[in-house]
């Protein structure tokens, strides 16, 4: 299992001009990023929507690289977006995703067959040219250099220690700094996009 | 190419609409009712078609193709739309995302009684989530589509066009 924080600190250095989608890696990598106006820390808009938001980034913006931290709750609920980011094969998409093997948000419940299920099995048979899979951070933090040298679509998936929160949605500290529209016009002001 | 008589709904026009309106992405999910308009847009090369599995794929992917600048519209179904309420609200609403959804009205009739449940919430659906929208029937109605683009980049919200062509064309 590895640290996310950990996890987001290895790859930090490597981040280089990307657009970061920190997904639930969003609370750790507000405090590591060097450009938040070229990160997307939308929070959880709807869940289970950040595979195919990314898809959408990495369409629009082909001339930079797209960078998403989505979680295996959110891909379970929309395993369908896999095969259609296959499709589509954005070449500059990087698709990570955190593998906490439960419901952390709610208190820290099991996934369906939470410890049972080869994420990067599924990735790979939906069409994804490329697909890792990791459960210790050495591995890692040696192969992020391989795996944002080649073209996307490539799916990572990330064995990571559980982070369970107990306390009542609406007495816990928000680790947003910007509202998630601030979010998106400062990358449109970031990257020169107009309208709305 | 099919031929279409006065007054119905045909896939040319709608693709007019579109193209008027500076769309350059399509995503949607194909049903029966659509495949009139698929073979054209497939056979636009300034359109881009993003097949989903499921609607509600279709708003977070909007979502992020607008952050890029680009402009998207959504096809789908109004079964898909109903089912995709968490995501409309979520990635559309409260990320102030200006897309147009284009929705077939499935069971809809002007003419006797509906008997089709996927007719009867639609409008309440739309309404509960207070989504302006525009039914469009037959080619005169086609200028409401502009309507719509406008409505959604002026207001920053989605806005519906639902297609009830209930005879002929696009929705048959």
């Amino acid at each position: 299992m590895i640290d996310t924080a950990d996890m987001l600190r290895a790859f930090a250095p490597h981040r280089g001009n990307s657009i970061v989608i920190p997904g639930r890696g969003g609370r750790h990598w507000t405090e590591i990023s060097d450009q938040p106006n070229r990160d997307l820390p939308v929070g959880d808009p709807a869940m289970g929507g950040h595979a195919s938001f990314g898809l959408g980034v990495a369409l629009s913006l082909p001339e930079e690289r797209v960078i998403l931290f989505d979680s295996e709750g959110d891909v379970l609920m929309n395993m369908g977006a896999l095969p259609t980011i296959a499709e589509k094969a954005p070449a500059n998409f990087y698709h990570f995703m955190l593998d906490n093997e439960c419901y952390a948000t709610t208190g820290g419940q099991p996934v369906p067959n939470a410890k049972n299920i080869a994420y990067d099995v599924i990735a790979k048979g939906s069409g994804y040219p490329a697909t890792y899979a990791f459960d210790n951070l050495e591995d890692f933090a040696s192969s992020i250099e391989e795996i944002l040298g080649q073209p996307g679509p490539v799916f990572v998936a990330l064995k990571v220690e559980p982070e369970v929160e107990n306390t009542p949605i609406g007495a816990r500290v928000r680790w947003q700094t910007r509202s998630r529209t601030q979010v998106i016009d400062d990358l449109k002001g970031e990257l020169g996009i107009e309208g709305p | 190419m099919t031929q279409h008589a006065e007054g119905e709904l045909s896939p040319e026009v709608v693709m007019a609409e579109m193209k008027k309106n500076g769309v350059t992405h399509v995503v949607w999910l194909p049903d029966s009712e659509t495949n009139f308009l698929y073979l054209l847009m497939e056979a636009d090369p300034d359109l881009d078609l993003i097949p989903v599995s499921r609607e509600g794929q279709a708003f977070s992917t909007a979502a992020g193709l607008t952050v890029g600048g680009k402009k998207p519209v959504i096809l789908i179904q109004n079964t898909g739309m109903m089912e995709s309420g968490d995501s409309l609200r979520g990635w559309g609403l409260s990320l102030n995302i200006p897309v147009v959804m284009m929705v077939g009205y499935r069971g809809w009739t002007r003419h006797g009684v509906n008997t089709d449940t996927a007719a009867t919430y639609t409008e309440r659906f739309l309404n509960a989530f207070g989504i302006q929208y525009y039914l469009v029937e037959s080619g005169e109605d086609a200028p409401r589509i502009s309507v719509a683009f406008e409505e959604a980049s002026r207001t920053r919200r989605p806005v519906a066009v639902l297609v009830g062509d209930e005879y002929h064309g696009f929705n048959r």
